[in-house]
């Protein structure tokens, strides 16, 4: 089989389609609409192509599309949109954390991947949780603040 | 439909095959070993296509085999499915405590998509010379499972186990099952050093070591290093050595120099052989400083 007819969902939307084997997930998320998920290095070196499969940022450009079969995946624009903003999507619009904004949709994504799991972390484990995100405008400070924010005022301003 | 202007884009297209069960695995690569690849995280595999290094004929995606995923404890021994992602392995029950280099060199495993998408097995076939895992686990005397389509398994430590770089004694027609580690004896402190330019980078130098505590000497001691030689390797001279010593600076400046005499590293874009020849000592050094401290019977072993 040299495609693949495939179930998944992305951003609670099924999509049935065939996939060509060799189409990274990358390719087709952008194909079918979801231009938000950014093409970068294309070896997961920049995490601008980060999407949630089953709540778990991955890089988007180091996955065959036919191999998420059954996966639920989650966009930025799954986690809000201008007009009813996910509270980090409003934290990091706050705290400046954006410039020309190529790399936002992964570095939010990889923040959500470690807020659920890791609810009330610490400094280090978001720095450690970005680190698979590049940002060339030299805007981490800003975006560790936006991350750091959104901890603070989730757990009623207890810095661990 | 599909139309990119991306620039690192895989050309050709390949058969692939989404098995739910170790033996149907086993029966495709019994029909079509030659050209296949087995698919796990693809995080070196996808990389290695796209830039035409490798061109499967057939990939085989493995991650939806349930007897290649997660742990388990089986007589003391620790047995980590192939196919187990580096993430799950480092927050595995038990694992930061008992095997507490093999948790630290997840932890320095690239960023935190590769670790969630990058497994065990994947790592070790991959054979790289600076897999971050393989030092660790040569450090606890681990093994591989592998089975084969015929139906016969065999366990190979570890140490027998990488051939060159990007080569293992694996055959085509084989599969890696599980990672097995023996169990830790009392007293056993061990730690994880990896020298990279920053720490998402493939290692320099990496260097794991465990040892046994008794007397305060060192009973028994495991030293390997990565990125310094074809393979990883262990550092035999320096573990005869410390064998029956104490660890001070001595001891440490002596192991050090038998590791740096050991090691065979090049020159690459990474390094120069001359600092990774200097720095494996260090590493190493470091590592059993770490590892001297854990043993006297903290929480970590």
């Amino acid at each position: 089989m040299r495609e693949k007819a495939i179930v998944f969902e992305v951003n609670e939307r099924q999509h049935c389609t065939t996939i060509p084997s060799h189409r990274t997930l990358l390719e087709v998320l952008r194909a079918l609409g979801y231009v938000d998920v950014k093409c970068g290095c294309e070896k997961g070196d920049c995490g601008a192509c980060a999407v949630l499969v089953d709540g778990e940022a991955i890089d988007s450009c180091l996955t065959l599309a036919w191999t998420v079969e059954g996966r639920a995946i989650t966009t930025v624009a799954g986690l809000g949109n201008s007009n009813n903003p996910h509270p980090l999507q409003a934290a990091f619009a706050r705290n400046g954390a954006i410039q020309c904004g190529f790399c936002t949709p992964g570095v939010i994504i990889a923040s959500e991947s470690l807020l659920r799991k890791t609810p009330n972390p610490s400094d280090d484990e978001i720095r450690f949780a970005l680190s698979g995100n590049l940002c060339r405008c030299t805007g981490y400070t800003k975006i560790f603040e936006a991350v750091r924010e959104m901890v603070l005022t989730r757990s009623g301003g207890v810095l661990r | 439909m599909y139309q990119t202007t991306n620039t690192r884009i895989i050309v050709p297209e390949f058969d692939v095959r989404q098995p739910t069960s170790l033996e149907a695995v086993l029966r495709e690569l019994e029909h079509n070993a030659k050209g296949t690849r087995l698919l796990a995280g693809g995080t070196d595999l996808l990389v290695q296509i796209k830039l035409e290094r490798t061109q499967p004929a057939r990939l085989i995606d493995i991650t939806r085999v349930p007897e290649l995923m997660g742990m388990a404890v089986k007589d003391g021994m620790l047995i980590v499915g192939a196919a187990t992602s580096i993430r799950t392995l480092a927050n595995g029950v038990g694992v930061r405590e008992r095997y507490t280099a093999l948790a630290e060199s997840c932890d320095a495993f690239s960023t935190v998509p590769v670790m969630i998408m990058g497994t065990i097995g994947g790592n070790l076939c991959n054979a790289s010379p600076a897999a971050d895992t393989a030092p660790a686990l040569f450090a606890f005397d681990g093994a591989v499972e592998l089975a084969s389509c015929e139906g016969s398994r065999r366990t190979v430590p570890l140490d027998e186990f990488f051939v060159g770089p990007g080569r293992t004694v694996m055959r085509e027609d084989e599969v890696m099952v599980a990672v097995r580690l023996p169990k830790t004896a009392a007293g056993t402190g061990s730690a994880f050093v990896k020298i990279g330019r920053v720490a998402a980078d493939i290692s320099k130098v990496s260097a794991a070591v465990k040892l046994v505590r008794k007397d305060d000497r060192v009973s028994e001691c495991r030293i390997a290093v990565g990125a310094v030689a074809a393979t990883p390797m262990r550092a035999y001279t320096a573990e005869q050595y410390l064998a029956g010593r104490r660890i001070d600076a001595k001891t440490l400046a002596d192991a050090a120099r038998a590791v740096e005499e050991d090691v065979k590293p090049i020159t690459d874009v990474r390094s120069t052989k001359e600092y990774r020849t200097h720095v494996a000592g260090v590493a190493v050094k470091d590592a059993l400083g770490a590892a001297w401290q854990r043993a006297r019977g903290g929480e970590r072993q």
